[in-house]
């Protein structure tokens, strides 16, 4: 036990701990009863017990009544005076506050909406379980010199797989491409998007049985819908066992109900999914289909233990062994495995290999996000700064009067807090805003994830870090000045901008480059927009008949329909003339390369076709019902004609098909190309030929331009509902599908401008605050310039010069790299504009105008300032 | 009866003000409330509670003179306020009267535990 002494003492820490936050009205009364206390601890414990117990005793005088004002009054007090002043600066400073509010929140708005965006795009298909063990088949194949790419198969790759490969697969399986059918339950029909696959998609999607089996697919005459076709087709009803006819033709049995699949997969339109046997028992693919019809997609499930690359090499001569060496040596067949991760983002194949896809657009975003969210704060840093520096005297004046330092510092960060604060909350509003446009251009459904932890944590920290950042400078630089200095104002403080200066060079080099992309893509779907189709598109329609009875009594339909009165001209074809992509081939021709491997775009269509598009006949002559002869005739595109390279196509005789079922046609005429794909693309080769068997699917019909185009609708769906009563009438027009082919550009057109609005926009904050701040610092030299006699017009020049090289050199960056980028964007499509230099020029003069108009105002108002104000103060 | 009750702790802390007399400052009634209970309580929450019945009406406080003892410092003294005294009255009374109704009375020793 230790003496009482005098020397043993309270411990430092904890007393100025004490003192720190304990009310200054209590400190007396409160230090000495604990130093009474310490001591009588003293008398009968040792001196670290006696310590501890002070300790204890400060600690629990941490309590609302003890605590000095000065928590209150740091936290609501003082915070209340900073916030005050804060607002009243904010204020005062009207428009340039404003700006520099609302270049930060666009910034932020931008790169929130490009991170949805790209969360969205990087989620996609996560939502199924067995995300990482889903693939989809591709074919290599060889057509002439190149290889082609696509995920299309035959029917008998499954049942191959599962024989020869099953150890390598859980499940494989084969189904359709989701389409439209029309689904009947009693007198309801509607028409859902849905697909037919056989019994292992249930365990493949690892899909959420809200009631029924996971087998039920086992069962050919079952179905499984979604919840949201359940409630669009039974409403209340109990959907499980109820009967209902697909396409008028299927019957089949709800065996059960599954969760609808989120938007973002690859999945989302299937509203229904009916066994494959079905299907194809229906249509009798078994007896008509072989290896070389690849109508199907095949999707594997891997063994868990099987990596895909094993697997992929392992197939990949499955189909290449099943077919004969003819078609095996000409085409060369190699089967591989594309990964679920991969379908969304790298879906593009070029020659046999991946070469990426929407991830080069979502990458070239993303930078983009990134570097407008971090010109936003830069420029918000410099404007504060520059803000803050007129301030200097401010800071001198509260000095002098009795500010301490931390009180200033607790100023200025309190305000860019504040600041902060305010463009977060506008640009949340901003996203809310347009969040519905965006989600429109880029046809999506993203939302703000309000609920997430992780969003809340980075916009939190992201608000933290550009506070710091922005308030840091004024903070803790303009607090550290001497008064006296700063009011007598021998010398004032310099700041080193020249890394804002390359910042804003960088980032009028974004914008000047986004200006040239903006311009391209615009031009370029204006290009093609442009181009002439080679056929009419206006006041047709088309209608897809979903019942055998239409071409059974084609004559008599056609006939009704002409007799409206509303109708011009009727013929049915087996594809739309907007997109004919069907494919033949097994073709011979005199003169043609026994090793060529041709292939020919094809339509089937009955007589009158030619004329009811008005296509221009260049050769010969179209198919005409006076001659018995053309059930076996072509009309080739001019592009056919070169691609068989023939020089008298008129009456050239070609074979279709080899042995038995070779049948000889001969060319009766040539029409001029059209456009019946993609108005990128190159026009393809491509024979007409005349059918009315069972490949016909759509029924064209023009519109009488006399007639209003609703009266002549109505009229025309009540004929063809008189013949087919059991279907639900539909017809599109051909522009409007047409036009459909402009949607991806379109879209990619939209977010390259609004992003490049933005772009320029903050670009020329930035180059805003680099102006205040320069002049502010060159205001006396300005006045001395004035005196010595310099005009207006030379202090203008003189001044906005030094900016205009700013933006010369971004020019100088920039374009080579919009050049580089576009003109790779451009490679993308065979149809396509050449790389004005006008356009280049175009932007960089955009971005000068913008550049002196910004700088300007500022400059004519330092330039108007009467030399003995700014030579006087200061 | 007032409509104001006093909590078990501050009634105890009343009543050694009232017994400290002159000596009624918080480390002594720390100290005295540590020696009557048997338990120990930290200045601060003495503090809190004769600050908290100050601010009732129950308590008045002043400054005594200087002692050297504390380095000079100053203490603050509280006395019974005559609202306070009251308090006390009707807290007692009550206990009294709650106690004379209770049959097991003559069998239980009296103890304020």
């Amino acid at each position: 036990m230790s003496k009482p002494s005098e020397d043993h003492r309270p411990p430092l820490l904890a007393m100025r701990f004490l003192h720190w936050f304990l009310r200054n009205d209590l400190e007396e009364e409160v230090s000495g009863d604990l130093l009474e206390q310490f001591r009588q601890k003293l008398l009968i414990t040792t001196l670290f017990r006696a310590k501890l117990d002070y300790w204890y005793q400060v600690l629990n005088y941490l309590r609302p009544f003890a605590i000095r004002s000065f928590a209150l009054s740091f936290f609501m007090g003082m915070f209340k005076q900073n916030l005050k002043i804060s607002l009243r600066h904010l204020r005062r400073n009207g428009s340039l506050t404003w700006i520099n509010l609302g270049g930060l929140a666009l910034g932020m708005m931008a790169t929130l909406l490009i991170a949805l965006w790209v969360y969205d795009e990087l989620t996609y298909d996560r939502y199924f379980a067995n995300y990482d063990r889903i693939a989809m088949t591709m074919q290599n194949q060889q057509f002439g010199d190149h290889i082609r790419t696509w995920n299309s198969q035959a029917m008998q790759l499954a049942p191959a797989l599962r024989d020869q490969y099953g150890r390598f697969f859980e499940e494989v399986v084969t189904t359709n491409y989701s389409q439209p059918h029309q689904i009947a339950w009693e007198e309801k029909k509607l028409i859902r998007t849905g697909n037919f696959a056989e019994p292992g998609v249930v365990k493949l999607l690892a899909l959420e049985l809200m009631s029924g089996s996971a087998s039920a697919l086992e069962d050919p005459s079952s179905v499984l819908i979604s919840a949201s076709t359940a409630r669009a087709i039974f409403g209340g009803e109990e959907p499980q066992g109820q009967s209902l006819t697909i396409d008028n033709r299927m019957q089949v049995r709800v065996a059960g109900v599954y969760r609808d699949f989120p938007k973002n997969c690859s999945f989302a339109d299937w509203t229904f999914i009916a066994p494959f046997e079905l299907l194809s028992t229906t249509e009798h693919y078994r007896e008509r289909l072989e290896w070389g019809n690849s109508w199907f997609q095949v999707l594997v499930l891997l063994n868990p233990a099987v990596t895909l690359d094993q697997a992929s090499a392992a197939i990949r001569d499955v189909k290449k062994n099943s077919i004969n060496e003819e078609y095996a040596t000409r085409t060369q067949p190699k089967i591989f495995l594309h990964p679920m991760s991969k379908w969304r983002l790298y879906g593009q194949f070029k020659e046999g290999i991946n070469t990426g896809g929407r991830i080069q657009y979502l990458r070239t975003f993303a930078l983009i996000g990134l570097f407008i969210l971090l010109l936003a704060c830069i420029n918000f840093m410099n404007l504060s700064t520059a803000q803050a520096e007129t301030r200097s005297r401010e800071v001198g004046i509260r000095k002098t009067i009795g500010s301490r330092r931390d009180q200033l510092i607790g100023q200025f960060f309190s305000e860019s807090a504040l600041t902060v604060l305010l463009s977060f909350i506008l640009a949340m509003l901003l996203t809310r805003l347009f969040l519905p446009l965006f989600n429109q251009v880029t046809e999506k459904q993203v939302e703000i994830p309000w609920s997430s932890p992780l969003f809340w944590i980075i916009s939190v920290g992201f608000m933290a870090i550009t506070t710091l950042l922005a308030g840091g400078y004024p903070a803790f630089y303009l607090s550290s000045f001497r008064p006296i200095r700063v009011l007598h104002s021998l010398k004032r403080p310099k700041a080193v901008f020249s890394l804002r200066r390359i910042l804003v060079t960088l980032q009028f080099g974004v914008s000047i480059a986004m200006i040239i992309g903006t311009v391209v893509i615009f031009r370029q779907i204006n290009y093609a927009k442009d181009r002439p189709i080679g056929y009419t598109q206006d006041n047709i329609i088309t209608i897809p008949i979903k019942s055998p009875e239409i071409m059974r009594h084609f004559e008599a339909v056609k006939r009704d329909l002409m007799q409206t009165g509303d109708v011009q001209a009727v013929a049915a074809s087996d594809v739309k003339m907007t997109s004919t992509y069907t494919t033949n081939s097994g073709f011979t021709w005199d003169g043609k390369d026994p090793a060529f491997s041709e292939e020919f775009h094809t339509l089937r269509a009955t007589y009158g076709f030619g004329a009811l598009v008005d296509w221009q006949i260049v050769e010969g002559r179209d198919f005409s019902e006076e001659y018995g002869t053309d059930s076996l005739a072509f009309i080739l595109n001019e592009t056919a004609v070169k691609y068989m390279d023939l020089k008298q196509p008129i009456g050239a005789r070609v074979q279709w098909g080899t042995g038995e079922d070779a049948r000889q046609f001969h060319v009766i005429g040539v029409v001029k190309d059209m456009i019946t794909t993609s108005p990128f693309e190159e026009v393809h080769p491509m024979l007409y030929v005349l059918h009315y068997g069972r490949f016909i699917h759509y029924l064209n019909v023009r519109i009488n331009p006399e007639s209003s185009a609703q009266t002549a609708l109505t009229a025309i769906e009540k004929v063809i509902t008189s013949y087919d009563p059991d279907n639900l009438y539909e017809y599109q027009f051909f522009d409007q599908e047409y036009a459909k082919k402009f949607n991806d550009e379109e879209k990619l057109a939209k977010i390259a401008f609004y992003f490049a609005l933005i772009s320029l926009f903050i670009s020329s904050i930035g180059l805003l605050g680099i102006t205040t701040l320069v002049l502010e610092q060159r205001r006396k030299e300005i006045g001395m310039r004035k005196i010595l006699g310099a005009s207006q017009k030379n202090l203008w020049l003189l001044l906005s010069s030094e900016f205009l090289w700013l933006v010369l050199i971004a020019c100088v960056l920039a374009i080579p790299l919009a050049y580089y980028y576009m003109d790779s964007w451009l490679a993308h499509f065979a149809y396509r504009i050449r790389l004005a230099w006008w356009i280049f020029v175009l932007a960089a003069l955009a971005v000068v105008g913008i550049t002196l108009f910004t700088v300007s105002f500022q400059i004519i108002r330092a330039a108007w300032q009467q030399p003995v104000q700014s030579l006087q103060d200061s | 009866m007032s409509d104001q009750r006093l909590g078990e702790f501050e009634e105890i802390i009343l009543l050694l003000v009232g017994i400290l007399a002159e000596e009624a400052y918080a480390f002594r009634i720390g100290d005295e409330y540590a020696t009557q209970t048997g338990k120990i309580s930290s200045i601060g929450a003495i503090h809190a509670t004769l600050s908290r019945l100050e601010q009732k009406g129950y308590l008045k406080s002043l400054q005594s003179d200087p002692t050297p003892v504390r380095g000079g410092r100053r203490k603050r003294i509280y006395r019974i306020t005559a609202l306070g005294q009251r308090v006390l009255d009707e807290s007692r009374q009550l206990r009294q009267s709650l106690w004379n109704q209770f049959p097991g009375f003559q069998d239980l020793s009296f103890s304020y535990e």
